[in-house]
């Protein structure tokens, strides 16, 4: 019988059936940060119980690493214990920690693949929602609860129920000036915040074949912002290029085979899917979100809807509250908005050719005056691949600043946050109130050039307007 | 070690309005700097309750009235975001330990089972009926029958449903499942030995 990615990683992976109906499934690879895996290794020493598979358990430090302060002790002596708790745990338990002397610390999305952890036919877990961006490599990866984590440290397990498989064909071309990130916000926009709710994404089309695994990982990150856990892109040969010669990746005749089985974890031909939904590449404008969940975006040239416009009484109701917290005019343009930051970076749009796409744009020109331009790379590694191609210069020489590795103002855990009422233009992922560090906070998700515009003009714009856009 | 089964919860409700409230706003990111769950309740919904100069806002979280609930009624794809398991902590360490809601992100839903905080869902017009009876008698019993599918308050009760697994774990006390995970650890084994990438 024909099976799904999804189910033939899945099988590979049953353990058994538990009484509650749920499936105990291996998760081969884990990942591990200093925000949610503390309070795990505190469970663990209180019942007793060893890590039993160290090996297969990595970790990094990324929430609250700051990214203009590069010696310890920093000055927040929270993010200061966090750190040295993660060190600490790793040490008494033999787990391998990226730590920021090694060069390889960042974000743990854009580590695990970058050091060829992140493999196709795996299952991997982390305490952190954004897991579904490995999915981008053929891995069924999944975000979890601290106590999860425990059960991972434990016993190389989770409690889980099976998902559905929504397959969504992307099929054409993308406009110049048209990203990832314009792919992933249109699909939210189309389904909804809960439309994934128990479901796992599998990404598929012509406009995924022609992706980078970068633009992959873009897309697969966020699933959750979709309501899907779990979302995936069928290994190919983009996958196995990347993935060759990177530190952890098989090698020698391990490599020869192991490509092999990544074929075979692909999703049969004809097999069949719970859902299938189907986009036109060609039909994807650059998208904004103006409110507060990341579905309620819209294309660049669109107006911001009116309350008018919810379809139901709850719709209304969502609308009217975005519209209050954001301080915009329901039916106004999108375009024009006055910005106070940009960010660029994060586990969604912090990788190097996010930064290359970036910089082939913004050389002579200037961040406008009396905006605060931050870009951060996703990963020591990124950084300085950036600085060896002279990626900073560019950027500090159009007035960005250029940070170290970390999370940042994605979710303001860091020094990096929003004061007051700031508007933002973000290439991160939520667009939560309060999510950038300060409670009236105010984000606007959308891709990393459409941020350099908004940067670069002072308000939202159309990238293509202000640069000339070549695919 | 089991839990104590969880067949019926019983409280005073609070309604906090509003759909995809996400775990951000249950607890924000910047009180997340810690390395246990134990103060977590002191800021559960903090910038829900607080201005930014600290003051407590006009909201049910704040009203006295609703000092004394344990149960949350609110919106749909409630716990929507991040997958912290701080929301959850700190919803049961405000002294909550049940929500109604339209519907539930799945992360949420999964760390407040493990939990044993009770999550059921119930149509929209029957959470209205429910928040109505709240607001009318902030003193109102709720019972939550996880067996019987029912959300009981005076001589009325609303339908709600939860996921069969989830309300089979609650029911036998067998919410977290570390015991029975450790259980497995013989087939653990074989099925690591059939994958190439899990030898050491």
């Amino acid at each position: 019988m024909s099976k799904s990615l999804f189910e033939k990683v899945w099988d590979a992976h049953a353990v058994r059936q538990l009484a509650n109906g749920q499936t105990q499934l291996l998760i081969g690879t884990h990942l591990i940060h200093e925000v949610t895996s503390p309070q795990a290794f505190g469970m663990l020493r209180d019942k007793g119980l060893q890590v039993q598979y160290p090996h297969r358990t990595f970790a990094t430090v990324d929430h609250i690493v700051p990214t203009n302060e590069a010696v310890e002790p920093y000055s927040d002596p929270l993010a200061q214990g966090m750190i040295e708790e993660l060190r600490n745990n790793c040490a008494e338990n033999n787990v391998t920690f990226f730590d920021t002397n090694t060069g390889k610390q960042g974000v743990v999305h854009i580590v695990g693949p970058e050091q060829g952890i992140t493999q196709p036919g795996t299952t991997i877990a982390c305490g952190d929602s954004h897991t579904a961006t490995h999915g981008a490599f053929g891995a069924i990866a999944f975000g979890i609860g601290t106590s999860q984590v425990r059960d991972v440290l434990a016993t190389q397990t989770i409690a889980l129920n099976e998902l559905k498989v929504r397959r969504i064909n992307v099929n054409g071309d993308l406009a110049p000036g048209v990203y990832a990130k314009d792919v992933i916000l249109h699909i939210i926009r189309q389904l909804g915040t809960q439309g994934g709710t128990g479901f796992a994404y599998e990404y598929a089309g012509t406009t995924f074949d022609n992706f980078t695994m970068e633009e992959r990982m873009t897309v697969c990150n966020m699933s959750i912002e979709g309501g899907a856990r779990v979302g995936y892109v069928n290994p190919d040969e983009v996958t196995f290029e990347y993935l060759k010669g990177r530190p952890y990746s098989p090698k020698g005749d391990a490599w020869d085979a192991a490509v092999e089985e990544w074929k075979s974890f692909a999703s049969d031909e004809g097999c069949s899917f719970d859902d299938v939904v189907n986009i036109n590449a060609s039909e994807i404008q650059p998208t904004v979100t103006w409110g507060i969940t990341p579905a309620q975006g819209v294309g660049i040239n669109e107006n911001i809807p009116a309350i008018a416009e919810g379809a139901t009484e709850s719709d209304r109701a969502s609308i009217a509250e975005a519209l209050e917290y954001m301080k915009f005019e329901g039916g106004s343009p999108m375009k024009g908005k006055k910005i106070d930051v940009a960010f660029i970076g994060s586990c969604t749009n912090g990788r190097l050719s996010d930064f290359q796409e970036v910089a082939r744009y913004v050389k002579g020109h200037k961040v406008a005056d009396g905006v605060q331009a931050i870009i951060v790379p996703g990963s020591q590694v990124v950084a300085k691949i950036a600085e060896e191609l002279g990626l900073n210069k560019i950027f500090i020489e159009a007035g960005f600043e250029w940070r170290a590795a970390g999370c940042s103002m994605c979710l303001a855990m860091n020094p990096d946050k929003l004061i007051g009422d700031q508007l933002c233009a973000s290439s991160s992922n939520r667009n939560f109130k309060g999510r950038q560090g300060s409670p009236t906070g105010r984000t606007m998700l959308m891709s990393p050039l459409m941020v350099a515009a908004a940067a670069i003009t002072g308000e939202v714009s159309d990238a293509r307007d202000v640069f000339t856009v070549a695919s | 070690m089991a839990s104590n089964p969880i067949k019926q919860v019983t409280g005073k409700g609070v309604f906090v309005s509003g759909d995809d409230i996400d775990t951000d706003r249950i607890i924000p990111a910047r009180f997340m700097k810690c390395i246990t769950f134990d103060g977590l309740g002191e800021y559960l919904f903090h910038d829900v309750r607080k201005t930014e100069s600290g003051e407590d806002k006009q909201h049910n979280l704040n009203d006295p009235r609703f000092g004394k609930a344990s149960i949350i009624v609110s919106g749909n794809n409630f716990g929507c975001g991040s997958s912290r398991e701080h929301a959850p902590q700190s919803i049961l360490r405000a002294g909550y330990n049940a929500v109604v809601a339209g519907s539930f992100a799945e992360i949420f839903f999964g760390n407040s089972t493990n939990l044993g905080v009770v999550c059921v869902t119930a149509i929209d017009a029957d959470r209205q009926i429910l928040a109505a009876a709240i607001e009318r008698n902030p003193d109102l019993e709720i019972t939550i029958d996880v067996e019987d599918h029912k959300v009981w308050f005076d001589d009325e009760f609303i339908k709600c449903d939860i996921k069969a697994g989830a309300r089979d774990s609650l029911m036998s006390g067998t919410y977290d499942p570390l015991d029975e995970l450790l259980q497995g650890a013989a087939q653990v084994t074989a099925v690591t030995d059939a994958l190439p990438y899990m030898q050491a």
